[in-house]
């Protein structure tokens, strides 16, 4: 990373900022008017709309094997989402995904 | 006891379950955001600063990756996005609550708070004014502190773990994770899609914009996609 201590506080200040306000918006300025339907309907969406795209490079080009497709941590992505999906257990996908890779790093080592 | 009282041990208790994933989360968050080159008191001004574990997580991404400032505040918030719909949905049950109360509720107004919050509010219609503000910090009384003293714990053991640990595909699974849960229904699946395709597609682009465009695309298609299944039922 190549960020000075002043970036760090700075990102963090304005994300701390930005998301008080987000939270803020309803419940403390505009109070008792509901949002229109359709702008609802995209909020719902966000999580789902930024995660799986922030990963997906991440997944499939991963900077610790040179941007090269790596087996064991397409496999751990593929573990992690199934886990997630059948379980809706956030840790119990997350230690599932990580002893795949832990456990195919060391078969392919 | 008073109504008041009473529920806001309710609001503990009914938060219990999430502890034993803010704590291991938190130190998640903490060895992962030293190992990007945060130091300890910057990690853990983030998580008391923030508490939003997807959004911290993306910020420290972009900030490994070398990303501009505004694109890692961009994106962050982009995230967080969804607390809007939390805010507007909660705000109807709060009419008559201070406003330095409402303020405070806003900055513990996340994932779990809202869940159970909401549900509280919606099967208990007479719940009164500050019966409601009591449960709804209850709920965040110990998980408040845990996301806290987590991100400290990982964050002074982060910086003992060497840098070549593998511990590179720990945020990847994080999101994954947290993804995984979120695909409720095929408007759900059909946005992740568009954001995994067009991100990839869009690589080219400076800046990381490719996420950003991508997202709003595919908040656009979630929505779409909603409609059309109504349309259908109806």
């Amino acid at each position: 990373m190549n960020m000075s201590d002043a970036e760090i506080w700075t990102v963090i200040a304005l994300v701390a900022i930005g998301t008080y306000l987000i939270r803020f918006s309803f419940i403390g300025l505009i109070g008792d008017r509901d949002l229109p339907a359709w702008v609802l309907r995209h909020l719902r969406y966000t999580p789902v709309a930024v995660l799986p795209g922030l990963v997906a490079p991440l997944v499939l080009w991963p900077e610790a094997t040179g941007g090269n497709p790596d087996l064991p941590r397409l496999m751990a992505a593929v573990v992690t989402v199934l886990l997630g999906v059948m379980f809706k257990n956030l840790l119990l996908a997350i230690f599932g995904g990580g002893a795949t890779l832990f456990v195919m790093l060391q078969l392919m080592a | 006891m008073t109504t008041t009282k009473r529920a806001f041990l309710q609001g503990i208790r009914d938060s219990l379950p999430f502890i034993v994933v803010v704590a291991p989360f938190a130190m998640l968050f903490g060895v992962v955001a030293t190992e990007a080159g945060l130091s300890p008191l910057q990690t853990f001004g983030f998580s008391v600063a923030v508490i939003a574990g997807a959004a911290q997580f993306a910020a420290v991404q972009l900030m490994a990756d070398n990303a501009p400032l505004l694109i890692i505040v961009a994106t962050a918030l982009a995230v967080n996005l969804r607390m809007a719909m939390y805010s507007a949905s909660i705000a109807p049950y709060l009419r008559g609550v201070p406003f330095w109360q409402r303020a405070f509720m806003s900055y513990v107004l996340v994932d779990q708070s809202y869940a159970i919050g909401l549900l509280k509010y919606e099967t208990e219609p007479n719940l009164i004014p500050p019966a409601r503000v009591a449960y709804f910090v209850g709920t965040m009384v110990l998980n408040m502190p845990l996301w806290y003293g987590g991100t400290l714990v990982g964050a002074l053991l982060g910086n003992r773990i060497p840098q070549d640990y593998a511990l590179d595909f720990a945020v990847p699974i994080t999101f994954l994770a947290l993804v995984g849960p979120m695909l409720k229904t095929a408007a759900h699946v059909a946005a992740a899609f568009t954001s995994v395709a067009l991100t990839l597609a869009l690589s080219f682009l400076p800046y990381n914009l490719g996420l950003i465009v991508a997202a709003l695309v595919a908040m656009m298609v979630g929505a779409q996609v909603e409609l059309m299944v109504e349309r259908r039922r109806a």
